[in-house]
């Protein structure tokens, strides 16, 4: 590793584009990772999440004057994979078939020239951080290993290597849910354990949200929102990002008069909410709320708390999920509103209610999230 | 009557295979199993006066091969069925590489490949005496040029016959290593190069390995064929390059002696099975590979 200084992002991207023919994969983003972060990289399919990646593992180059990657500090636009100071674990593992899983470890080591001497005791203790016996498994073939095991494998063969940056690519992707929970929590703990700064690559915003330390959230090739995964659950900036991580109820209305530092919103369809202060808000302004379902609650129409947002409908649907309760609202003018009530026992509030019941979705101005227009 | 048969063949997986394998083999067995026995008998029984075989058992067509000017023929067989099946390799792996690797040129590749087939094997080779002989488009081409003052001597020669081998056997060397190279996992090759591998130690370590099926395949489709190759060495080695189908075949013809064709048939068939045994061996030693669960 270099001497660089500590405050110095270990990769920047910097106005970095790249298309491939007419599309445009990626489309002038520009972030920094810093040292030591578990950094994600979130978005549906297409959205050049996985072509981030690539550009920074260096199997794309950026377009003609597409901006820079820096790696600490470095640009690398030009220079091949094997010249960066990275690692990277593949979606599908990646391992080589012909080779044990020790020779699979010490693949890198012996393309780095590392001695013989250092090779096996490195190789064992890569083994060891993601806990494989080396006793048992150091000579089994890719071919012999489970789903969980070869992601082990593929773990160890890039941490073997001791790199400033980790790359994974949808690492957890094709294991079954229970193994999964298990590796997220094994990922953070080996990137607080090692220094170790990793890029992830995921589509699945529950497992952003457990691991990260900052997410970025992409969009058809663009940075939507980037920040803590309490920022962005709390405050995602556009309807994107809150229909993306979450779920969210959408509200449309323009600001109407301005009372005790609240906006009154009015509805096209009539009716009015109230939305906290927003420096995005003036007067006469179109203005795209979103609510987290477990943020409202079902109240009869008569007896709404003061102060709080209501608005009126029929209960289409009650969706028995466990821990939750959905219980689906049409309201006029805006659609089905979803609202999560907690399974709280014997006070099961939804069994109040039934299907075809009129009632109030109701929540508190505070927990607008006022998005900006897209 | 039909259905109860077939409900009959679904509930025995066994009788199902037999039923499937029984056409074919009935086949292999009437034209392939049934034949060969009978050279087989015929390389232990004295020659006819007129062809064919005279009742009795006899060695002596087995002990007549271990002659010098047989085993020559047998030695030079093998070497250039070996130095042919090099050759091809040679040849043959960098266009699978680059067919496997295309993208769209990669159809007009493997039909340009494969278009050979759709002439015959015995009209290519003439073809190839035009081609080659003192008159023909080569030297006359050469001579124009000014390269060449007389006509160079490229018929009837080893050369000549290797060429012919090489042209005519190297789809089969490209054919099974670009279905390999096809198959090689994309991800591979990046995940070699992510742990520092420089393109040639990536090849070496990674891509070649893992060809290694294409490639014993095709070598084993060239070198198997050639060794039995009477045709290349016939009409483009005259009758100084003689190969060992040249002295079978010419058993069963002019010289009428069909018993010690069979017997040499038999001799040259049991070393192919030995060679192809060692080099099987050799080959899973170097490399091990176990399919995925």
């Amino acid at each position: 590793m270099t001497a660089a200084p500590k405050a110095q992002p270990v990769v920047q991207f910097a106005g970095v584009s790249k298309s491939f023919g007419e599309v445009k994969a990626v489309d002038d983003i520009s972030f920094d990772i810093r040292r030591g972060e578990f950094f994600s990289i979130l978005g549906p399919s297409g959205c050049g999440k996985t072509t981030t990646l690539r550009l920074l593992a260096g199997f794309e180059a950026p377009d003609e004057d597409g901006g820079e990657v820096r790696l600490l500090g470095e640009t690398v636009n030009k220079k091949r994979p094997y010249e960066r100071k990275i690692a990277m674990v593949f979606q599908n593992y990646a391992l080589f078939p012909h080779l044990t899983v020790a020779r699979n470890v010490s693949f890198g080591l012996e393309q780095r020239k590392t001695p013989k001497t250092e090779i096996e005791g490195r190789v064992q203790r890569a083994l060891e951080m993601v806990r494989l016996n080396p006793e048992v498994f150091s000579g089994r073939m890719p071919g012999q290993l489970s789903g969980g095991q070869r992601q082990r494998v593929a773990l160890a063969r890039a941490l073997v290597l001791e790199p400033a940056i980790l790359l994974l690519d949808e690492p957890l992707g094709a294991i079954d849910l229970k193994l999964r929970k298990e590796m997220q929590l094994e990922l953070k703990a080996l990137n607080q354990q090692l220094g170790t700064t990793f890029v992830y690559v995921t589509h699945d915003q529950q497992e952003a949200l457990t691991m990260s330390d900052r997410i970025a959230v992409m969009d058809t090739g663009r940075v939507a929102q980037l920040g803590t995964p309490a920022e962005i659950y709390e405050n995602p900036r556009t309807a994107f990002v809150a229909r993306f991580i979450g779920e969210s109820n959408f509200f449309d209305g323009r600001a109407d008069r301005r009372t005790g530092g609240q906006w009154v919103v009015a509805r096209p369809g009539g009716g009015t909410f109230e939305v906290p202060d927003h420096p995005s808000v003036s007067q006469a302004q179109d203005v795209r709320i979103a609510v987290r379902p477990e943020w409202m609650d079902v109240q009869k129409p008569d007896s709404i708390p003061p102060g709080e947002n209501a608005l009126v409908g029929i209960i289409r649907d009650i969706i028995y999920l466990g821990e939750t309760m959905h219980v689906i609202v049409t309201v006029p003018g805006t659609g089905d509103v979803t609202v999560a009530l907690r399974n709280e026992g014997q006070l099961i509030k939804p069994l109040l209610w039934k299907r075809g019941d009129t009632a109030a979705v109701a929540w508190l101005p505070e927990d607008c999230q006022i998005l900006e227009q897209e | 009557m039909r259905e109860r048969a077939l409900a009959w063949l679904y509930t025995r997986p066994e009788a199902r295979a037999w039923a499937l394998l029984a056409p074919g083999g009935f086949w292999l067995i009437a034209f392939f199993l049934v034949p060969l026995l009978v050279m087989f008998a015929y390389s232990l029984m004295p020659r006819g006066i007129y062809g064919g075989v005279a009742p009795g058992f006899t060695l002596e067509h087995y002990t007549r091969f271990f002659d010098p000017l047989y085993l020559q023929v047998l030695k030079r067989t093998f070497a250039w069925s070996i130095a042919c099946t090099v050759i091809c390799l040679l040849l043959g792996y960098p266009v699978a590489y680059v067919i496997a690797r295309s993208t769209r040129w990669r159809t007009l590749l493997l039909f340009l490949v494969v278009l050979p087939f759709w002439t015959s094997f015995l009209v290519r080779t003439f073809a190839m005496i035009f081609l080659m002989r003192d008159t023909g488009l080569f030297n006359s081409w050469m001579m124009k040029v000014g390269l060449i003052q007389e006509p160079l001597t490229i018929l009837y020669t080893p050369f000549a016959v290797m060429a012919g081998l090489v042209y005519g056997f190297l789809p089969f060397m490209i054919l099974p290593i670009y279905a390999s190279l096809e198959k090689l996992d994309q991800s591979l090759l990046e995940a070699a190069e992510v742990l520092g591998a420089r393109p040639a130690a990536r090849f070496r370590q990674v891509t070649l390995p893992l060809s290694m099926p294409g490639v014993v395949a095709g070598s084993l489709l060239v070198f198997i064929p050639a060794l039995g190759s009477f045709l290349t060495s016939d009409l483009l080695g005259g009758a100084k390059q003689v190969m060992i189908g040249n002295l079978v075949q010419n058993q069963f013809s002019s010289a009428r002696n069909w018993p010690f064709g069979s017997a040499a048939s038999f001799i040259v068939m049991a070393l192919v099975l030995a060679a192809v045994t060692w080099y099987l061996r050799v080959r899973d030693a170097g490399v091990r590979i176990v399919p995925p669960k």
